[in-house]
């Protein structure tokens, strides 16, 4: 049941933080990106203008000579080159065959793609080079001077526009940002659990409020609040709650009253049987002395009075165990005497092996230990055949009673019935069918057991009884 | 063994029994048994008769119109040791507390054989047979077989047969533990799955008269799940 709970606040937790912290890095990451075009395209638009705008002042005579000019020396080109390199650019310069460096870097670090690209217009392209992120500008140089005529004039430039500042812009940026998805993720995770709480709360309530309507605490309501989902369901459980309470207490009061009637007709029946039984032992010998047919009539009344009587007693013993008012007065015994008393006294010594350990002691209440097995003992004499075994050893936790017939057994179909009260298991005429009912009654008041099995041939019944101190040598 | 067997001794029996058939049955099965029975339907009437008629033993149904048996066997006590058994319904175990308690030295569980009744009346009764003149001396106690009789520190005590049957079966085997089933055995002379209840009661009507204080007793010593010991302080 425990797993649910985690299970659910789990699943909810992590849907809240995935999705606190998708859109988060969502805004974050789109702002960033924006930010960043920004940035760069501005550095871009002021680095082309300022090229342009340098080359275009450009005095130097380049490309096919005009009247008056003569070739550009290293020197004006130098001087080009270092009127471009403003800012902490370095520019390298291609005039015809000639190459012109700028420290570092040379043509190898000119995009293959932008020069070929730069061959008639003005391009750039951002490419890292040695680890910084450089904005590489090439454009061919064209002079329009002095007829207003752009011509091109095999001169290219490239310039190298370091984004290195920009780059720490957002640097600088991206650690915010990714600071405040941190705390965004923390924030969501505290009020995901915070709300996960809230709502499996009154879950948890519901599910401690059901196990103990389970338990049998039929009482059991729930304060209902609110008007959502899980009030209704409170509701709802309350409402069955009181259904159950209801028809349970009618069908507990149906029942009581039933055995409560048992109960009182047996102890009604009681007192007729008290003055019957009293007078059993003359008219049992007066039966002797009566012409044949009186005296059959006679101890058929005898005998019939002496069932009423165990059946009476069964039914009073039976109601004891269903009121809870049967008691245990353990004691310590020697399950040897015990045995053997219980035979003694119904006269079955006789009849019936018996292999117990001597001097095996046992805590029981002996009448109740009495009762158990004059049952199992009384059961396999009527029902089964000879020999009738009974065997008792100490086990590690208790006491293991077997009584064990060689008769023809209890058809399969009735064995898992036989400790139910009334089931004779197709027998009539003889036992009270209360017998086995009560005998394992007893078993369970010493918090023990009573099972079944089936023999080739026979039948055995095994008590076993826990042991409440450890089993020690009776006192002589 | 079975002493009682010479059906010559004839008891007087004072039976209260408010069904008039369970009286008549029981009043028939005991004079057949040879006992003397008179009975009354009420403890009131048993009570006003009782010290006219000397009976040996009262037999006393639980369960009577007006005060009830176990009422009746309490009035009993405090006037003499007359030998009292209830007549109890199977099972209630109230009864039978409360009974034994106020004194009852056996019990039996209606509806009751006829036989196992008259056995109980004789066992109670053979208690009261003297068993010999000798006097018993342990510090203050002196117990006085023969007159049944039991004197501490100088000061007379009054034991019911049963108690001291009880008393001097422990008196016999000083310092050693002797199991209830044993004591119901030799004293009350149920010879299977008996009540030990009988023993446990018994012991506290005996200790209630003899020791200082009976919550802290120096005489009769309880073993836990065993039974009893006699150790004299």
């Amino acid at each position: 049941m425990k797993r649910v709970y985690t299970g659910l606040r789990g699943r909810l937790v992590a849907a809240f933080t995935l999705i606190a912290v998708t859109a988060s890095a969502l805004v974050a990451g789109i702002g960033y990106e924006l930010v960043k075009n920004r940035v760069i395209e501005r550095a871009e638009e002021v680095a082309v203008a300022d090229v342009r705008e340098t080359l275009e002042g450009s005095r130097v005579p380049i490309g096919a000579l005009w009247p008056g000019d003569g070739p550009p020396t290293d020197l004006e080109i130098s001087a080009l080159q270092m009127s471009l390199r403003a800012q902490s650019r370095s520019v390298v310069v291609l005039y015809e065959d000639y190459l012109y460096p700028d420290g570092e870097f040379g043509l190898g670090d000119v995009p293959a793609d932008l020069r070929t690209r730069a061959a008639d217009r003005m391009v750039t392209k951002r490419q890292e080079i040695r680890g910084a992120m450089w904005l590489v500008i090439g454009t061919p140089v064209w002079r329009v001077e002095p007829i207003h005529i752009a011509q091109p004039t095999g001169m290219s430039v490239f310039v190298f526009v370091p984004l290195s500042q920009e780059e720490q812009l957002l640097v600088g940026m991206r650690r915010p940002l990714a600071a405040a998805t941190a705390i965004m993720l923390v924030v969501a995770l505290t009020v995901a659990l915070f709300s996960a709480q809230r709502v499996l709360l009154p879950v948890r309530r519901l599910g401690s409020a059901a196990r103990a309507l389970g338990a049998g605490h039929l009482d059991t309501r729930l304060p209902v609040r609110g008007q959502d989902e899980l009030a209704e369901l409170t509701a709802t459980f309350n409402d069955t709650a009181a259904a159950l309470e209801r028809s349970v207490s009618e069908l507990r009061a149906l029942e009581a009253m039933s055995r409560r009637f048992v109960a009182d007709v047996s102890h009604e029946l009681r007192t007729p049987l008290t003055a019957m039984t009293a007078v059993t032992d003359m008219l049992s010998e007066e039966a002797g002395r009566l012409p044949r047919e009186p005296a059959t009539a006679v101890r058929l009344v005898l005998r019939e009075i002496e069932r009423l009587r165990t059946l009476v007693e069964q039914l009073i013993e039976a109601s004891r165990f269903d009121s809870g008012t049967a008691v245990l007065n353990p004691e310590t015994v020697s399950v040897a005497d015990a045995i053997h008393d219980c035979l003694e006294i119904r006269g079955w010594s006789e009849q019936v092996e018996v292999a117990v350990p001597a001097g095996l002691a046992f805590s029981v209440d002996p009448p109740r230990f009495d009762v158990i097995l004059a049952n199992l003992v009384g059961n396999a004499l009527r029902h089964g055949e000879p020999p009738v075994v009974v065997t008792a050893r100490a086990t590690a936790h208790g006491l293991e009673v077997k009584v064990r017939d060689h008769g023809g057994g209890i058809p399969p179909t009735d064995l898992p019935h036989v400790f139910n009260r009334f089931y004779k298991a197709g027998r009539r005429g003889d036992g009270s069918g209360l017998g086995l009912s009560i005998a394992r009654s007893n078993a369970q008041l010493h918090g023990g057991t009573i099972s079944v099995r089936p023999q080739r041939p026979g039948t055995l019944f095994t008590v076993w009884l826990p042991s409440t101190r450890p089993p020690a040598q009776a006192p002589a | 063994m079975r002493r009682w067997k010479n059906n010559d001794r004839v008891a007087g029996i004072l039976l209260v029994e408010d069904d008039p058939s369970v009286r008549t049955g029981l009043e028939l099965a005991l004079a057949r048994q040879g006992h003397s029975v008179t009975s009354y339907a009420t403890g009131e009437e048993a009570l006003d008769h009782i010290r006219s008629r000397r009976p040996e033993i009262a037999v006393l149904d639980v369960m009577l119109p007006g005060i009830d048996g176990v009422e009746v066997c309490r009035r009993i006590r405090r006037m003499d040791q007359l030998p009292v058994i209830l007549l109890t319904a199977r099972g209630d175990d109230l009864d039978v507390v409360v009974g034994l308690e106020a004194g009852a030295d056996d019990y039996v569980v209606k509806p009751v054989e006829p036989r196992v009744l008259d056995a109980r009346i004789r066992a109670v009764l053979r208690r009261a047979e003297s068993v010999s003149s000798d006097r018993v001396t342990f510090g203050d106690l002196v117990i006085d077989k023969g007159a049944l009789k039991v004197s501490l520190a100088g000061h007379e005590i009054h034991l019911t047969p049963t108690e001291l049957r009880l008393l001097l079966e422990l008196v016999r085997h000083p310092g050693q533990v002797l199991n209830r089933r044993y004591l119901l055995r030799v004293v009350w002379d149920h010879t299977h799955a008996a009540d030990s209840r009988l023993v446990d009661a018994c012991v506290q009507r005996i200790r209630a008269k003899i020791e200082p204080v009976p919550a802290e007793p120096v005489f009769i010593h309880t073993v836990r799940g065993f039974g009893y010991r006699f150790s004299p302080p």
